[in-house]
């Protein structure tokens, strides 16, 4: 093995071969928005895991005699009703968001890929009742059927994350069953049977990672709904629950203050854009890197 | 008289055709309609035609890529059209095919040395030394380098890339390798080296060839016979230094009549045939061939003819050369057209 690697090749200097994700990378790293969008987001996933350490105060340390007070030098971001720090309540939802986005992202993922590659691989009766399915469900406006899981599941941000997760498994099942459509028309699939390859090792070592990309680039977006749908549903009350610093659970809570403390409202809602910006920034800069019709 | 190592018979693919909601079926598409046809061990066998006249789903059909909708293949004594699926994928270690696009053959996402290793480790070689012991070795045979197992195969050459799809067919010491169109993707002056290259992996390993092509210098540069398809069918079959001298069927005829020489004084009549190939959803009745036939009987537009031996070794499906049209003297005819 090691003699493969040092042995000495006249005139060409043997250098590390560059993968497929390798060349993404490379890709990627040359769009200024999508370096942006990645800061943005790597900056609030360090908040959610060390934000307990750098916040001021704790979520829920009340204040009765500092309600509604302005940004100032001493709450940067300004008091809610309950005389609580908004800017810790913000740094703490960020674990929150995060949490709720990235979860309900992988769960539809895995559920999404598993159901798309069997209906796009094996094709007929069993490719026609994933695909009625999926078109059931998506039938549904996306926030409609979140709220009735929701409903019968009882608000709580872990429901709301299941739900959150349902709503999107069919986005991701037709994405990969179109992707494994086209790939298992490919020659080295082909290839692949003509060794005497078995199925299962054909869907997860052949197919799966070949149609990975535009998977990831779609993961990127859905964590910034799925953050959005996750504080629509805080908003409505069918998420997480007080006192929990969830961004859209703070904005339905500072609806009733809006005229005299805005900025009970404003901090909580530009985390929120903030998040959503950096991951569809880094989603694009993704895809652009990724779809290899960009490719010369 | 060896035992032939490959023997098909009848072999039929017809695709459905559906139409309208309910998806029912109004008609089949003909791809291969009853080729027979034996190859023997330490031999090629050409597969010539148009594009369209089946000869690739003759090769995914012996492989099973597809399932035969009727006939035989019979393989190193054993009816592979009988085989269960788990059985139908352990022979595929001695029969292997090499594909015609050497920049689709090969999964964008695999180092080479991953790609050769995964016939191995399919057929159940667990020792990972032993196995890329192997690729480097096979990589070597196939005219590479042992340090292009950690590469991509985009950064090879079309060329470099279809001796990897060779290395890879050859990984599991098959008996049988199916090139389907190996060398029409490829340069001319890489094609000659790619040829040169399986003929010399033929004498070495003692291989047998079914060598799939449209491009008939290449199939006779390579091929010890060679068979001439058209419209799902095999029309002539014969060696083929006899086939490319003296060919029979007028399909041949034309086909070979069409081969460009280099001899800018060499003047010879052109065969060129009337209409389009029809299609095989509705091929004509009788001789498929005869809707463009220069030489057409009333015979050929009810009755198939069917393949016989006209000579030894070569056999052609033309009533021209069947008893009931052999007094008619159309034998004359056909020599006629031949020159």
């Amino acid at each position: 093995m090691s003699e493969a690697v040092t042995q000495p090749v006249p005139g060409a200097p043997e250098e590390k071969a560059a993968g497929p994700w390798r060349e993404a990378w490379t890709g990627f790293r040359k769009s200024k928005a999508a370096l942006f969008g990645a800061a943005i987001v790597l900056m609030f996933v360090v908040l959610a895991f060390v934000g307990p350490l750098i916040a001021p105060e704790g979520i829920n340390e009340q204040d009765m005699s500092k309600r509604l007070m302005a940004p100032s030098a001493e709450h940067w971001f300004g008091t809610d009703d309950f005389g609580r720090d908004i800017l810790s309540r913000v740094i703490h939802g960020a674990r929150i968001s995060l949490w709720v986005g990235f979860f309900s992202v992988i769960g539809s993922v895995i559920v999404g890929s598993l159901l798309g590659i069997i209906a796009g691989y094996y094709g007929r009766w069993v490719d026609t009742i994933i695909s009625r399915l999926f078109d059931i469900m998506l039938a549904f406006p996306s926030i409609l059927l979140a709220i009735a899981i929701v409903s019968v599941l009882g608000p709580s941000l872990q429901n709301a994350l299941i739900a959150i997760a349902v709503i999107n498994v069919p986005n991701f099942g037709r994405l990969i069953r179109s992707k494994v459509l086209s790939i298992k028309q490919d020659e080295y699939i082909t290839a692949a049977k003509a060794i005497g390859m078995k199925d299962s090792r054909i869907l997860f070592s052949h197919i799966l990672p070949n149609s990975m990309a535009p998977v990831i680039v779609q993961g990127t977006l859905a964590v910034a709904t799925a953050i959005l749908e996750a504080a629509a549903l805080g908003f409505l009350g069918l998420g997480a629950q007080a006192p929990a610093p969830e961004w859209g659970k703070m904005l339905s809570d500072a609806r009733n203050y809006l005229r005299d403390a805005p900025w009970t409202m404003i901090f909580p809602g530009l985390a929120i854009m903030l998040t959503v910006l950096g991951f569809n920034l880094m989603g694009d800069g993704l895809r652009d890197a990724l779809d290899p019709k960009m490719k010369s | 008289m060896k035992e032939p190592l490959l023997k098909v018979e009848g072999l039929k693919k017809h695709f459905p055709v559906r139409k309208g909601a309910l998806g029912r079926v109004k008609g089949h598409v003909k791809a291969v309609d009853g080729v027979s046809f034996e190859v023997l061990p330490g031999e090629t066998l050409g597969i010539v035609g148009e594009s369209g006249c089946g000869k690739s789903t003759t090769g995914r059909l012996l492989m099973r890529l597809l399932e035969p909708s009727g006939g035989k293949v019979t393989f190193d004594g054993r009816e592979l059209t009988a085989l269960g699926g788990d059985e139908m994928r352990k022979v595929r270690r001695d029969i292997q095919m090499v594909f015609q696009d050497p920049y689709a053959s090969l999964n964008p996402r695999h180092t080479i040395g991953k790609i050769l290793e995964e016939p191995l480790l399919v057929h159940g070689m667990k020792d990972p030394k032993e196995r890329k012991r192997k690729v480097r070795e096979f990589l070597e045979i196939v005219g590479l380098s042992g340090y292009h197992s950690s590469r991509y195969p985009h950064q090879f050459s079309g060329g470099q890339r279809q001796r990897i799809g060779i290395a890879r067919a050859l990984m599991t010491n098959p008996k049988l390798i199916i090139a389907d169109e190996p060398v029409s993707a490829l340069d001319v002056s890489i094609q000659s080296q790619v040829l040169n290259l399986m003929q010399d992996l033929q004498r070495e390993f003692g291989l047998t060839y079914i060598f799939i092509s449209h491009d008939l210098s290449v199939v006779r540069h390579i091929s010890d016979r060679v068979a001439v398809m058209y419209l799902g069918r095999i029309v002539e079959i014969a060696e083929s230094d006899r086939l490319y001298e003296m060919p029979l069927h007028p399909y041949t005829q034309a086909l070979l009549s069409a081969v460009p020489v280099p001899d800018p004084g060499f003047v010879r009549e052109q065969i060129v045939l009337e209409g389009d190939i029809p299609s095989p959803a509705d091929p004509p009745p009788g001789c498929p061939f005869h809707s463009r036939c220069p030489f057409r009987m009333d015979i050929c537009k009810s009755k198939v003819p069917l393949l016989t031996e006209q000579e030894t070794g070569h056999s052609v499906a033309c009533h021209l050369y069947t008893e009931e049209a052999r007094g008619d003297d159309n034998k004359k005819l056909v020599t006629e057209g031949s020159l």
